[in-house]
């Protein structure tokens, strides 16, 4: 049986960067070119002669997912994107039950576009609709109106699309409980079968930290976040949304296999600029600008930047901080006795599931996810 | 020009004592001291120009930097005076500068017949110049007062030659004017040493006597033993005799300081050198104890001969406990050099394994530690000094106490600690603030007498404990740095005292307990228990934090449990980043302390213990 790798691939443009986003993407201006058509045209031939690379890399393999992330994939012609899964396709072999997920800005998406990228293979689309309160939209620099995206929705179930997911961000500067109320209960009356909610991180270097560091906005205090995780799962869980992912919640079978894969040690290669990939111990990334990634490329290059490769140690730090996120959470047999002894703690004051930690398994409750990283750190010592 | 050709200078152990003059310099640490003596050097011609760096005789990058002088040394000094056309030999010997040496300096003042009081004319006396003046006069030497820095812009000469006159109880035209920075008025000085000051008296054919003023740990050497012969005389390869000890050792080397050591024939009645018995330890050497010969030893030692004692105990610990038996080589080897340095292994429950250590004073305790850290490359905390107590149980059983921990647990009877007689100098216009600073610290006034119309000298009784805290830091950022501050200990009396334990969750941290006057223990509650709550990081449950006496709880404050302590986003590209700070966590752990069950970063414990005195004097320098 030959292994599964799954496939990320970066999408590194957007129209316009928002004031929270740190990401690896660069718009048309910072780029110096105006014709998006072109430099995505050549961006995405790089990108086929680096699946041509993985494929003589990893040797034959079974693709179950794949996940167009950037960025903003939706920028490009449906067609380029065409181009990478019939490569991946031709390379290797996919899975029948495949998930091909793309990320989407619901203000440019159109018909036609989801038509095509349903057409060549797509099968989940991703939103980023952060918030339904337009004064929150503001402080975050989004631009979308929060009517775009129950537009979006049913175009994309229009286009035959199965699995649909909004991105919520709580713990905005000015966002009132009230306003977070509203985005949740907006994104449960759209017609999707999943939800991720992040609370905001405040990136070095964004306009956003400027504006902070400025005292031009203040972030709410972590204990209010911590309120409007606990109102979300509540929601959520109420509405049939089960977690399955410290901040990813679902319907039944509407899961994100894809992400399920970075938590589980699965292997994946992630194509294009700054990508990330993870290969049988080894862990690398690419260079980050689109034009050294392409340079690299064209030079008949690994388009690596840097590596690391897993010590034991660090395979079982990474397992137990990626298993306990996830609500199979971490089997008993796994953890030594310290740390059984430090989870009986935890248990004892309420974070820890009590039923599964009965079924053998370390599974974190409600409160527990809010401190798990706080508990990952008292296991892995 | 009336330096002599060294070569044709007279020799030790050839040296009439009429022709020596020993004499010392007594000033305030910024009152120009070691720039006059580097003028001397300069002038006599030991030192030659080119050789000259500032502050010569002041060994330790400690002193150098902070302008003060530690360990005395004592140098020769060939003149030939403009007066008498005759040769002579002045030995300068340096007195260190500080409160917390006060026994050194009188043993450096016995070793004299007279001292200048060198007074800089723009601020003009201290408090602690004023107390060696004191100590001077008491033992009977002449005093030569001296006004220092004549060529500043904001020099008083005339006002501070007024105030210099009535203390020493002569003229204000006696009063010598210098400028140690550009030589003025240095060799009438040199002269007036050899006029005013007596030749020293003692009986060549008796038995030898020398009093030890200083000794030194030197690596190469061993430990340099600094000596003024009174009786007698010492030679090379002689057998010598401590009186204290009776122990006796082989004179493998004598000689003067010139500034540099120059090996000599012996030392005669009056004259001061060092001596080398190759041993290593100073402690076998002792500051005040009268040398002697085997073969003839005196039947009487000079008097004046104390123990050194220790005034002020603190815990120093190592932040990296590994570095614990780094701490304990490096105290062993200061010790070597410091008599008056005692310790003990502690073992705090909240900062692990260290050492309780006993000190003459505040700037002792500063000086031992910057050298701990500077020398050894060590990184230390300090608890929060303390002072002895003498604690009486209803049981009639008596305790001394140096460690709050070991402060008894059951009914006490009664309490004593020291106390000491202050004397604070400054501008007449900061008498109230002094005073309520005092009355705040549970002085009492003793008295008050002007020195002229705008400086007052101000005396009171005050709790030592009240003084090693942060009062030298009160009482400079109250009078803009004008008053100074002399106290020397005068006993023990009955105090209200009680200790204050600090608990987490239930548990007294151990680094945090003191014994404080009952009026101030709410106080200090609160201070520590505010504190600690912003310093202590959230817990995953809720952290009561409370100051106690005994089973009595005197204030609280409550860490709030954490809420939320998770990355909301972790995907592909995030999974190395947050593994790499995991691992530097795991490392930031290894340096949490535990207290039951609250995780305390030793931050925490630095921050508590360090700022207090910042904190209240409104972060002024120490």
């Amino acid at each position: 049986m030959s292994q599964r790798l799954s496939f990320y691939i970066h999408i590194p443009y957007c129209a316009k960067r928002c004031g929270y986003c740190d990401f690896n993407t660069y718009t048309p201006s910072e780029l110096k070119s105006g014709d998006l058509d072109s430099l995505s045209s050549s961006y995405i031939d790089s990108a086929l002669k680096e699946i041509e690379m993985a494929a003589q890399v990893a040797g034959p393999a079974i693709v179950p997912t794949i996940f167009f992330g950037g960025g903003t994939p939706s920028l490009l012609p449906a067609a380029q994107l065409a181009r990478i899964i019939d490569a991946i396709k031709s390379r290797f072999t996919l899975d029948k039950n495949i998930e091909v997920t793309l990320e989407v800005n619901p203000d440019s998406v159109t018909q036609e576009f989801l038509d095509e990228i349903r057409s060549a293979g797509a099968t989940r689309i991703s939103m980023g609709m952060q918030s339904a309160v337009g004064s929150v939209l503001k402080v975050l620099d989004r631009t979308h109106n929060p009517e775009n995206i129950e537009r979006a929705v049913s175009m994309a179930r229009a286009a035959g699309f199965e699995h649909v997911s909004v991105d919520l961000i709580y713990g905005s500067p000015g966002e009132s409980m009230d306003d977070w109320r509203r985005s949740v209960e907006y994104a449960l009356a759209l017609d999707i079968d999943h939800i991720s909610a992040y609370a905001l991180i405040v990136e070095k270097g964004t306009k956003l930290a400027a504006q902070i560091n400025r005292g031009e906005l203040t972030m709410p205090p972590d204990d209010q976040s911590a309120d409007k995780y606990l109102l979300a799962d509540q929601l959520f869980e109420a509405a049939g949304f089960n977690w399955y992912e410290l901040s990813n919640w679902s319907k039944p079978g509407g899961q994100c296999r894809h992400n399920i894969a970075y938590w589980d040690g699965s292997f994946w290669w992630g194509v294009g600029a700054g990508a990330h990939s993870y290969l049988n111990g080894k862990r690398w990334w690419n260079v980050k600008h689109p034009s050294s990634y392409q340079e690299k490329i064209s030079q008949g290059q690994s388009p690596e930047l840097s590596h690391e490769i897993l010590t034991p140690e660090n395979l079982s730090d990474e397992f137990i901080m990626l298993q306990i996120r996830r609500r199979e959470g971490i089997l008993r047999d796994h953890l030594n006795s310290t740390q059984i002894a430090k989870a009986e703690e935890f248990l004892n004051s309420g974070f820890l599931d009590s039923a599964s930690w009965q079924d053998m398994r370390l599974v974190l409750s409600r409160d527990g996810r809010l401190i798990a990283d706080k508990i990952v750190r008292e296991l892995v010592l | 020009m009336p330096a002599i050709d060294l070569s044709k200078a007279p020799q030790p152990a050839a040296t009439n004592p009429e022709q020596i003059r020993n004499f010392c310099i007594i000033a305030h640490i910024d009152h120009g001291k070691s720039t006059l003596a580097d003028r001397m050097l300069g002038i006599t011609g030991v030192v030659e120009a080119r050789n000259m760096r500032a502050q010569y005789l002041d060994r330790m990058d400690i002193e150098r930097e902070r302008g003060i002088t530690i360990k005395s040394q004592a140098v020769r000094l060939p003149w030939r005076s403009g007066l008498d056309g005759k040769e002579y030999i002045l030995n300068m010997i340096d007195t260190p500068g500080h409160v917390d040496f006060t026994y050194e300096v009188s043993r450096s003042l016995a070793a004299c017949e007279g001292a200048i009081l060198l007074v800089d004319c723009a601020q003009g006396i201290e408090a602690q110049t004023l107390a060696n003046l004191y100590l001077a006069m008491e033992n009977n030497l002449t005093v030569i007062p001296v006004l220092n820095k004549i060529d500043l812009p904001s020099a008083q000469p005339d006002k501070f030659a007024i105030e210099l006159s009535k203390l020493v109880g002569c003229k204000p035209e006696d009063c010598l004017r210098v400028s140690g920075k550009s030589g003025i008025g240095v060799e009438e000085l040199l002269d007036q040493i050899i006029a005013q000051i007596p030749a020293p008296k003692g009986n060549p054919q008796g038995p030898a006597r020398a009093l030890i003023f200083d000794s030194v740990y030197d690596t190469y050497r061993g430990v340099v033993t600094y000596v003024r012969v009174f009786d007698g005389h010492l030679s090379p390869r002689e057998q010598i005799q401590m009186f204290s000890t009776g122990v006796k050792h082989e004179l493998l080397d004598i000689g003067v300081i010139s500034p540099e050591p120059v090996s000599s024939k012996g030392l005669g009645v009056g004259e001061v050198g060092y001596l080398i018995t190759g041993v290593k330890d100073v402690r076998q050497s002792r500051v005040g104890d009268t040398v002697t010969t085997f073969h003839k030893p005196a039947l009487e030692a000079l008097s004046g001969y104390k123990d050194p004692k220790p005034m002020v105990f603190s815990g120093l610990f190592p932040i990296d406990g590994d570095q614990y038996p780094l701490l304990r080589d490096a105290l062993d080897k200061l010790q070597l050099n410091d008599a008056a340095l005692v310790y003990e292994p502690e073992n705090s429950a909240a900062l692990g394994f260290g050492f309780r250590c006993g000190f003459l004073g505040l700037l002792h305790m500063e000086i031992v530690r910057e050298r701990l850290e500077r020398e050894f490359d060590l990184t230390l905390i300090s608890t929060a000094p303390n002072v002895v107590y003498t604690v009486t149980t209803e049981s009639g059983q008596e305790l001394i106490v140096t460690n709050p921990s070991e402060y008894p647990n059951g009914k006490v009877a009664q309490v004593r600690e020291p106390i000491v007689k202050a004397t604070i100098l400054s501008p007449t216009d900061y008498i109230g603030t002094i005073m309520e600073l005092c009355q705040q610290r549970r002085g009492a006034l003793n008295g008050m007498d002007y020195l002229s119309e705008d400086r007052v000298e101000i005396r009171y009784t005050l709790p030592l404990a009240e003084i090693v805290f942060d009062f030298f830091d009160q009482l400079k950022s109250r009078t803009k740095g004008y008053a100074s501050l002399d106290y020397e200990p005068i006993g023990e009396a009955e105090g209200d005292l009680v200790k204050v334990d600090i608990l987490l969750q239930g548990e007294t941290v151990d680094a945090f307990s003191s014994i404080v006057h009952r009026e101030k223990a709410y106080t200090y509650g609160v201070m520590m228990t505010s504190k600690l709550r912003e310093l202590i990081p959230r817990q995953q449950f809720e952290v009561p934090i409370q100051a106690a006496i005994g089973a009595k709880i005197i204030a609280r404050e409550t860490i709030r449990a954490i809420r939320k302590d998770v990355l909301a986003k972790c995907y592909g590209g995030d999974i190395s980043r947050k593994r790499k700070l995991l691992e530097k966590q795991k490392e930031g752990k290894k340096r949490m302390k535990m207290v039951g069950r609250v995780e305390v970063p030793q931050e925490a414990f630095i921050a508590a213990l360090s700022t207090n005195a910042d904190e209240e004097s409104g972060k002024v320098k120490k």
